[in-house]
């Protein structure tokens, strides 16, 4: 009953972090840079969630699709005023400023959503159906599902439709690509929406199993960033597969030892397996051209 | 229920922010003020527990400044963010003290930050008042020069009263723990260890949780399967509304008798409509009848605070009634010492002899021996019931 119940929670929260990371994935790949602010990104989908469907009492589909809306167009801000500045310079501000960016992100929440954690019920998290023997909510099984759906279409898409593949080409070579009839700088501004979307739907899912408040993001955007590294940052199956087995080890060592050991071991695995695997699971390592 | 802040209440807000970053900068002379400063959690989770203790200071401050102040001066709140970080609390103190020369410290929700307040209040002779954190070790911190008080609940008295509690209506014989991980769970775990020993009686185990832990499954079964017939609480509002949505997916129906952490926010919004079974601690509440001074000092708080509208608005009350009678303990201390010096203050606490206070009549409320103004007979047991705490009848 333990054993199941937490490898239930372990793959709904492991999925959330996978999202997340996946949008770390998103960018990277396609323009070899990441939003640090994905935890807020993650906060902003939940907390815009609540507010169309809670506080204005709209169709959950039309709250659903407008989060997602909003969090996309943050992403194009944070990839205009936070990332393009910087990247084109060449220079790495842009790690602090979207640190920065989802500091101020968080607090300017804090200050129209409100201080206190707010409950975004939802009829998925209300009756635990039985599964051998543990109460489970619907939408613990429904995270997981999607979470590898989603993962799938990325792949999918990357690999096998003409856009993902120009994205992909963005990285490559910026010049060549742009010379091949691809806008890099519009393929890297949606790369941004669509990393913050991701990360504005995990927010959407964990929030009735958890409570929307301005800084929920923070923890759930380290361990996001740390299930990335872990999964190889340019594989999108290493990536989702990394934030499963995160949020497994997590489950099974608050399930068996007590959560005081849960950070612990979990990071403590995390830097084990980089230091046997240190392009992560399924990462490949970058090849250096020994300049002459 | 408003979520996203009307222009008006988002200007309040703003307000409040400016507030609590440049202190109250009443366009008063500084000869005729006297300054108390407040670090509490300003922002965060526990914001909301700041905003109740800077009320009910408030109120107190304009009940004595209208009855011309203390010693001849307005009194005059400083307020410092310590965004629940114990080593931006020490700083915090250290300004107010160091440079706004405040005459008194007050201290806000979080155990951790008041325990790391504490050496410094007792070293540079400031006294500090708790209002809020309950960590048994804040005013009995064995300092030989000890200047810290405290109106408010205090861990281990609670726990005997949890423990009283759990015996007397559940007939508890093997309650278990589910505590949060922090200092202060911890000192709850000592307290209650410490009261199930007066008891001669045993307990099922001892669970930890994290603020950030979505189930708690694992630690209640662990519970469940030593035997629990009742369990003890003690975390704050969101951590404890986890508990109780892991409980109903287990569809476990046991008892929960808990620390004060649930009346610090909207816990029935959060936990349910489970969030009843829980029976928790307060020393006061605004339900039920009232006396004239709770009448008194309700009517000024809507007249003040124009948001505060109904009942469920000024939970959690403990924070203001502690604040507010804190408040006016202090200032009592203060005309008594007649000088703002840190010693003299401290000797005036103990001289106060009676004092007619929100939360009751205080006599003697201070002694060189116990620096507590609140004892065990000052709990109640409550529950919540569609957002507003009503008290239990035993």
């Amino acid at each position: 009953m333990l054993l199941v119940s937490a490898i239930v929670t372990g793959l709904a929260v492991g999925s959330m972090y996978g999202l997340i990371a996946l949008g770390f994935h998103v960018t990277y790949v396609v323009s070899n840079t990441v939003n640090f602010s994905q935890g807020s990104s993650m906060m902003l989908g939940a907390v815009l969630g609540y507010t169309f469907a809670i506080r204005f009492g709209w169709p959950m589909p039309l709250a659903v699709a407008l989060s997602l809306l909003f969090c996309a167009l943050f992403g194009l801000v944070v990839e205009r005023l936070l990332v393009r500045p910087f990247a084109e310079r060449g220079s790495n501000g842009w790690l602090m400023a979207t640190v920065a960016g989802g500091i101020v992100l968080d607090n300017i929440v804090l200050f129209t959503f409100g201080k206190e954690p707010r409950a975004f019920s939802s009829f998925l998290s209300q009756k635990p159906i039985e599964i051998f023997g543990t109460g489970v909510f619907p939408l613990q099984l429904i995270i997981p599902i999607l979470g590898i759906s989603i993962m799938l279409l990325l792949q999918l898409a990357f690999h096998r439709t003409r856009p993902g593949k120009a994205l992909l080409a963005v990285v490559q070579n910026k010049d060549a690509a742009r010379l091949m009839g691809i806008d890099v700088r519009r393929a890297i501004a949606f790369s941004f929406a669509l990393s913050t979307a991701l990360a504005g739907l995990a927010g959407m899912l964990i929030a009735p199993l958890f409570s929307v408040h301005s800084d929920m993001g923070t923890l759930f955007g380290i361990k996001a960033f740390a299930v990335a590294i872990l999964g190889g940052i340019s594989s999108t199956p290493g990536v989702m597969l990394a934030g499963l087995l995160f949020g497994l080890i997590e489950a099974l060592v608050t399930a068996f030892a007590g959560s005081t050991y849960t950070q612990i071991v979990a990071f403590g695995v995390v830097i084990l397996a980089l230091a046997v695997m240190p392009n992560g699971l399924l990462g490949r390592a970058a090849a250096t051209k020994v300049q002459q | 229920m408003p979520i996203v802040a009307s222009p008006r209440s988002l200007t309040r807000r703003l307000l409040l922010a400016v507030v609590a970053v440049t202190g109250f900068a009443a366009p008063l002379a500084a000869q005729e003020v006297m300054k108390l400063g407040l670090v509490a959690a300003m922002s965060g989770q526990s914001a909301k527990s700041g905003e109740a203790i800077v009320r009910g200071l408030s109120i107190a401050i304009d009940e004595i400044n209208a009855g011309g102040g203390v010693l001849g001066k307005k009194l005059q709140l400083v307020v410092r963010d310590d965004e629940s970080n114990p080593a931006k609390g020490v700083i915090a103190a250290r300004e107010l003290v160091q440079r706004e020369k405040v005459v008194t410290l007050f201290g806000g929700l979080d155990t951790p930050v008041s325990i790391a307040i504490v050496p410094f209040a007792n070293q540079s002779k400031v006294p500090f008042m708790g209002v809020w954190a309950a960590g048994t070790l804040i005013t009995r911190n064995g300092a030989a020069e000890n200047y810290v008080f405290r109106v408010s609940a205090v861990d281990v008295l609670v726990d005997k009263a949890l423990v009283d509690y759990a015996i007397r209506k559940y007939a508890a014989k093997n309650p278990g723990m589910i505590l949060i991980n922090n200092p202060w769970g911890e000192s709850n775990e000592a307290g209650l260890k410490e009261a199930l020993t007066e008891k001669k009686m045993p307990y099922a185990g001892i669970e930890k949780f994290q603020d950030a832990d979505i189930d708690v499954v694992p630690q209640l079964t662990r519970l469940k399967a030593a035997g629990a017939d009742v369990l003890f609480m003690v975390a704050n509002v969101a951590p404890s509304s986890q508990v109780v949505k892991s409980l109903d997916r287990m569809g476990w129906n046991v008892p929960i008798v808990s620390h004060w952490g649930p009346s610090g926010g909207r816990f029935s919004e959060l936990a349910g409509p489970s969030s009843e079974r829980v029976h928790f601690i307060q020393t006061f509440s605004f339900s039920g009848k009232l006396s004239p001074k709770a009448e008194t000092v309700l009517a000024a708080l809507k007249k003040k605070y124009s948001e505060i509208k109904t009942l469920a608005d000024v939970t959690p009350a403990v924070g203001i009634a502690n604040a507010y009678d804190a408040m006016h303990l202090t200032a009592l201390a203060i005309a008594k010492a007649g000088s703002t010096e840190g010693l003299k203050i401290r000797s005036a606490y103990y001289a106060i002899d009676k004092y007619e206070g929100l939360i009751k009549t205080y006599s003697k409320p201070f002694t060189p021996a116990n620096h507590d103004a609140l004892s065990a007979e000052d709990y109640t047991f409550n529950y919540f019931k569609q957002g507003e705490i009503l008290p239990l009848t035993n």
